[in-house]
């Protein structure tokens, strides 16, 4: 399933990086620490966190993550979404938690 | 394939630049036609390597080495060093401060993620002479590009 159309059907609203949304999500992966991301997040995942700043647009561009979703409705700062449309990252906001939104997604056939 | 070795600067406690010495580590790589799973593991080490100058030290280098058989990512820093090497390369250790934690750092990864991510990993460090990092890959044929 491609970025954009995951993104459509479950409401989520895009921050930055549109560029990046004809990617395909392959998986997701839920974590704030980014170390343990870097080490177990795979190309293609959907990545939720709340963290915001601008390292996390590094991370995600690093390991090929299909966009980056921010739950709960997280403001997210200028310097990040600068950094994601420089770089073609997607990061979308979402109101719902992290489990709300890995449910949407499973039920949309991503596994 | 020529030697080919580039130089980039690392500045303590830019956490919004932190992260663009190992994306242009990794655009070079893909340019150059490695593999793709060998990007993928330059890139995470050269990121906590990067991230340890940016977090824990006073500001540093990272270079980066390709050559026929081998890519090299080497970090320098200025100090303060590192007092336990052994005990910094423990999974969980970490002495980042609170701040930083909030921040999703601090999860004393980064230097087992090195690890996991290299053929070799050669750490020296003392107090007073700061930190040295030398980050090995190997690569075989059909793994290095053109
Ligand atoms: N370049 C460095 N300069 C000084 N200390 C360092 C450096 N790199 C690592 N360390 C020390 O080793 C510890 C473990 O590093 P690491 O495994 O990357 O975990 P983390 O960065 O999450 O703390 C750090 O908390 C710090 O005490
Ligand atoms: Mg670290």
């Amino acid at each position: 399933m491609l970025v954009r159309d995951a993104g459509e059907k479950i409401g989520l609203k895009l921050l930055a990086g549109e560029a990046g949304t004809s990617r395909e999500i392959t998986g997701v992966y839920i974590c704030d620490l980014l170390s343990w991301v870097m080490a177990h997040a795979g190309k293609g995942d959907a990545w939720i966190t709340v963290q915001t700043h601008a390292n996390i647009v590094a991370v995600a561009a690093l390991l090929e993550l299909g966009c980056i979703i921010i739950p709960e409705g997280v403001e997210v700062e200028e310097d990040t979404l600068r950094k994601a449309e420089d770089e073609g990252v997607p990061v979308y906001q979402s109101g719902l938690s992290a489990y709300g939104i890995a449910k949407e997604l499973y039920r949309m056939g991503i596994e | 394939m020529e030697d080919i070795k580039y130089v980039f600067d690392v500045k303590k406690d830019d956490f919004v630049r932190a992260g663009e010495t190992s994306s242009k580590v990794k655009k070079i790589l893909r340019e150059l036609g490695i593999d793709s799973s060998i990007i993928r593991k330059i890139s995470i080490a050269a990121y906590e390597a990067e991230m340890n100058i940016v977090i824990h030290s006073t500001g540093g280098q990272i270079v980066l080495e390709i050559t026929p058989g081998v890519i090299r990512i080497t970090a320098n820093d200025r100090g303060p060093g590192i007092a336990d090497v052994e005990l910094a390369m423990k999974e969980g250790y970490s002495t980042a401060t609170d701040r930083v934690r909030e921040m999703g750092f601090g999860a004393g990864m980064g230097l087992p993620n090195m690890k996991r991510c290299s053929d070799r990993l050669y750490v020296t460090s003392s107090e007073g002479t700061g930190t040295h990092i030398v980050i090995e890959v190997d690569l075989k044929a059909g793994e290095q590009g053109e």
